[in-house]
């Protein structure tokens, strides 16, 4: 009877046996990857802005409190964006004909808001209240990163769930002093090793069983 | 392989007359000849349409969601769980046919082993189908229900008997399909050397690993298969254990019982050995197998579903029993509600399929004849279906409080999805015996006489 396989059949079984792993293993490592990477989650990512508006240089440079234009961040779950009037109290005085601030009087004029990208923007499943996080002393740079020093604003983290649970499983290790919520260069103190337990216990944060409890965020 | 033919005259396990070749040739040409019974046609073609219709249900399913069946608060589960329940009881059949009957070195496995544990695997496809589905959104199931590190960091409950069904299930069908496939391996090389067309002979050679029945092929075999019979012989038990767990670790009167595991292990192996003779007596009719399925062969099986039979009996009288000694009103409640409740009818149907059929099986003449044994075979059938039908349902119609009960009633869908998951099964089966041998060719040639002589290979 003839052959059916050729003599070469023999080496390709074998080496079959060590690819499919590896194939296997590489589109493992590839979904991971892939899923992690700021092309997914938008972490890292700047957008273009209607006007390119810079932190860096209104909080950075200027010093603006970040209230100034983000009124409700202690009262309401959104920090909301700013109207355009609250551009105009000092584009009405200054840089008055800058070019770039054309889209600014123009919104003014006109009566229509200005469009924004938002860069930070939670799935619609989660619920997010940004004035609970700032009453317990969370600080604005522990998740949007030092906006001080960025000239348009992208995402500093990668908003993942694993990323909202590392905090709430140990709020220790992030929370800060209140009055140090909107210091943009603040540093946990290197001499007080207890004072994550200590702030936890003082601002009464939740037991982590309610913090981690699948209806403190999926409501 | 007759320990005492004096005293024991049963009908042989493979009729006088055949050689190596006659078995080889006889149970080849079902795949190799090309030609098919027309049952064959007909019975695929039902299967077929079935299929269509299996798709047709899950595809409306996914375009609206569960709310399409029966479901709603208080039966969460309806048919997806009874039928996942059933199915994969059904399989657990072949799982004891190979592996514990070949540790016990019972030689009437070997003629049955293969398509049993075809049946196997075809069933439990059928049932992992239904938790799929019933999560609604099947492509998602995945990430619900592995433990893998996800962006989330967050695992599924591992206190959650659903979730040690995710492992038991999966485990289970991997170590069947690796012990099916690796049994089938000297007959797929025996078919590779039997086929005429080209294509054939590279499909048969590829699926056969290279095997060319060496000394050291043949010791490597003996090992695998031996150590995979070890692996799938504390299965049989374990999987309906877990599954039985889905009820059992609930505190709904009805599940909450110790008595679960061993009563949905016995079963299974009785649903299980009804299917298999429902498959087998048509089997050995349609290709004239009757000198390889011998009566002996139906006998036994018989003999074990009149066995497992009686244990399912006891656990049906133990669950009346505990519901009268327990005290406990709830409990009580529920074995009244089940015998007289508005389920009644299904209770006492079950008992009659279950307990009172099977007893025609101490009658050796019942045991012995291909169409009794077939009609009391479907009748189990039905009432293992039934079974599950009456743990789930009346357990969670009516539980602690009255003002949450409640009926269930199948929809036309939760038929459709059913009576397509028996043409999923049809069809599949039907596939595997026109494409692969349904009886071991090189097990049953050890089953010939010539395999006794002196030097022959008694394996």
């Amino acid at each position: 009877m003839s052959q059916i396989f050729a003599r070469s059949t023999n080496i390709w079984s074998k080496v079959s046996i060590l690819a499919v792993p590896i194939l296997v293993a590489f589109l493992g490592w590839a979904v991971v990857t892939i899923s992690w990477s700021g092309y997914v989650t938008g972490q890292g990512l700047t957008r273009d802005q209607p006007v390119q508006f810079s932190h860096a240089h209104h909080v950075g440079s200027m010093g603006i409190d970040c209230r100034y234009c983000h009124t409700t961040v202690e009262e309401s779950a959104f920090a909301n964006i700013p109207p355009t009037k609250t551009c105009m109290n000092c584009h009405s005085q200054i840089w008055t004909s800058a070019p770039i601030l054309e889209p600014v009087r123009a919104s003014f004029r006109d009566n229509t808001p200005l469009q924004w990208w938002r860069v930070h923007d939670l799935p619609d499943f989660v619920y997010f209240n940004h004035s609970i996080h700032v009453a317990k002393g969370v600080g604005c740079a522990t998740c949007h990163g030092p906006v001080d020093r960025m000239p348009l604003v992208y995402q500093e983290n990668t908003l993942q769930m694993s990323w909202c649970l590392d905090c709430h499983r140990n709020p220790q290790k992030y929370i800060r002093p209140r009055d140090q919520v909107f210091n943009m260069s603040w540093q946990r103190p290197a001499d007080d090793p207890g004072m994550g337990e200590r702030l936890v216990k003082d601002y009464k944060i939740a037991d982590v069983r309610q913090l981690t409890s699948c209806s403190t965020c999926h409501r | 392989m007759d320990p005492k033919p004096a005293t024991y005259p049963a009908a042989p396990l493979i009729e006088p007359g055949h050689t190596f070749g006659s078995i080889t040739d006889k149970i080849s040409a079902v795949v190799l000849s090309g030609r098919q019974p027309i049952s064959w046609f007909v019975v695929l073609s039902i299967g077929l349409l079935l299929c269509g219709m299996l798709g047709m249900a899950i595809t409306w399913l996914l375009i609206k969601g569960t709310g399409i069946w029966g479901i709603n608060i208080p039966v969460g589960w309806g048919f997806a769980i009874i039928n996942f329940v059933w199915w994969i009881g059904i399989g657990h059949a072949g799982t004891l046919i190979s592996a514990i009957l070949l540790l016990l070195k019972q030689g009437w496995r070997t003629s049955i082993n293969r398509f049993a544990e075809a049946m196997t695997i075809f069933a439990v496809m059928c049932a992992g189908l239904f938790p799929l589905i019933h999560t609604g959104r099947p492509w998602l199931a995945a990430y619900w229900l592995f433990p893998y590190p996800n962006t989330m960091s967050i695992w599924p409950q591992f206190r959650s008997p659903l979730i040690w069904d995710v492992f038991a299930v999966s485990t289970y069908f991997t170590v069947s399909l690796l012990f099916w496939y690796v049994g089938l391996i000297p007959d797929l090389a025996t078919l590779r050397d039997k086929a005429k067309h080209r294509g054939l002979r590279i499909a048969y050679g590829m699926l056969s690993l290279g095997w060319r029945g060496s000394a050291r092929h043949w010791q490597r075999y003996e090992h695998i298969y031996l150590l995979l019979a070890g692996l799938s012989t504390p299965l049989v038990l374990s999987v309906h254990t877990v599954v039985s767990f889905d009820f059992a670790i609930g505190i709904v009167p009805g599940w909450h019982a110790t008595i679960f595991p061993p009563y949905f292990v016995a079963g299974a192996i009785y649903a299980g050995f009804a299917m298999v003779l429902t498959l087998a007596i048509p089997l050995r009719k349609i290709y004239g197998l009757e000198d390889f399925i011998t009566m002996r062969h139906l006998e036994n099986m018989a003999k074990v579903t009149l066995l497992t039979g009686l244990i399912v009996a006891y656990g049906y009288m133990s669950e009346a029993f505990f519901g009268f000694y327990s005290a406990n009103k709830y409990e009580g409640f529920m074995i009244w509600n089940r015998m007289t409740g508005p389920y009644w009818p299904y209770y006492w149907t079950l008992v009659f399929c279950n307990i009172l059929t099977p007893q025609w099986l101490w009658i050796k003449r019942v045991r012995t004849s291909p169409l009794p044994l077939f009609m009391v075979a479907m009748v189990v059938n039905c009432g293992m279906w039934l079974e599950r039908f009456v743990i789930v349902i009346t357990s969670l119609h009516r539980d602690f409080l009255p003002s949450s009960w409640g009926m269930y009633y199948p929809t036309m869908w939760d038929w459709m999805t059913f009576v397509g998951t028996l043409g999923l099964f049809i069809t599949l089966f039907f596939l595997f015996i026109r494409a692969l041998p349904m009886i071991s060719i090189f097990e049953m040639r050890s089953m010939a006489p010539e395999a006794r002589m002196p030097g022959g290979k008694g394996h």
